[in-house]
């Protein structure tokens, strides 16, 4: 049950880290350039499981190789179309941090 | 105990992605927080060289490396100062955070250490572009033709509106 001497766990646990690490910037920070990091962090920590998952368990499929292509398919969309709100917010109100930014209606 | 390359590769990756993730979190300059994140994609595409995902490895490079980061530099350099400092986050808030983070850790690596995965001894399959582009588009069993044509529907319907959304709208003198 190790491919290459290293336990599956030790995958699991170090996207674990890295998932609980994002949701800690997530609550965090401020900005939202910062805050769309720490996304980037918890959709990366969750393609190590998918793919780890895929070569430990069932390594006579590509499942996991596949969610996680759909995964950074759709974090790119996501980035882009975020960071054009970002850009537009800050166009409109000359800050970015998330306090500042409160109204809706313009 | 002999240390195997590999062991000691995966002891590298996952040092670098934990330590720079941290990192990222904390660090109280912007820029300095979008180099940490490029370390932490380029390790993970490491991970993925490591387990024999050749293919993914390099999408994570070129798309999230090369991509996404640097798209998230270009809209730091329009938005915001280089050289400012972020103000330190409050004491109260960053101690409830990181007991939400760490209780939230220990209960899952708890859980992960419990459960006894059942190894599988099935031949891994072999992976190169063939089967992966006939995979992509075929759809008999184990096919993803659905998926494949929701994603590019997706990404253009993010494209259109990417556009439209940043697009420069008329001033008041020009109405």
């Amino acid at each position: 049950m190790s491919h290459a001497g290293i336990p599956l766990h030790y995958f699991l646990i170090v996207s674990t880290i890295m998932f609980f690490v994002g949701v800690y910037g997530f609550l965090t920070r401020k900005n939202l350039i910062t805050m769309l990091m720490s996304i980037e962090l918890i959709l990366n920590s969750v393609n190590i499981n998918f793919v780890a998952f895929n070569r430990y368990l069932y390594p006579d499929g590509l499942h996991g190789q596949f969610f996680s292509i759909f995964i950074i398919a759709v974090a790119a969309c996501e980035a882009a179309v975020a960071i054009a709100i970002i850009i537009n917010i800050y166009r409109r109100f000359r800050t970015i941090s998330v306090e500042d930014v409160s109204e809706m209606k313009f | 105990m002999e240390l195997t390359g590999n062991q000691l590769m995966f002891i590298i990756f996952s040092g670098v992605i934990v330590l720079f993730s941290i990192l990222t979190v904390t660090t109280r300059r912007i820029l300095r927080a979008a180099t940490y994140l490029l370390f932490v994609l380029i390790s993970t595409a490491g991970i993925y060289f490591m387990l024999n995902f050749q293919f993914l490895a390099a999408i994570q490079l070129t798309l999230y490396a090369g991509g996404i980061v640097v798209l998230i530099i270009f809209s730091i350099l329009l938005t915001s100062h280089i050289s400012q400092k972020f103000e330190p986050v409050g004491w109260k808030k960053m101690i409830l955070s990181a007991l939400a983070s760490i209780a939230g850790m220990i209960v899952c690596i708890t859980t992960i250490l419990n459960y006894k995965f059942s190894a599988n001894a099935a031949i891994a399959q072999e992976i190169n572009m063939d089967v992966i582009g006939k995979s992509l588009l075929s759809y008999e069993h184990n096919g993803y033709v659905l998926p494949f044509e929701v994603i590019s529907v997706l990404l253009l319907a993010a494209m259109i509106s990417a556009i439209v959304i940043a697009k420069k709208g008329k001033t008041q003198q020009e109405k």
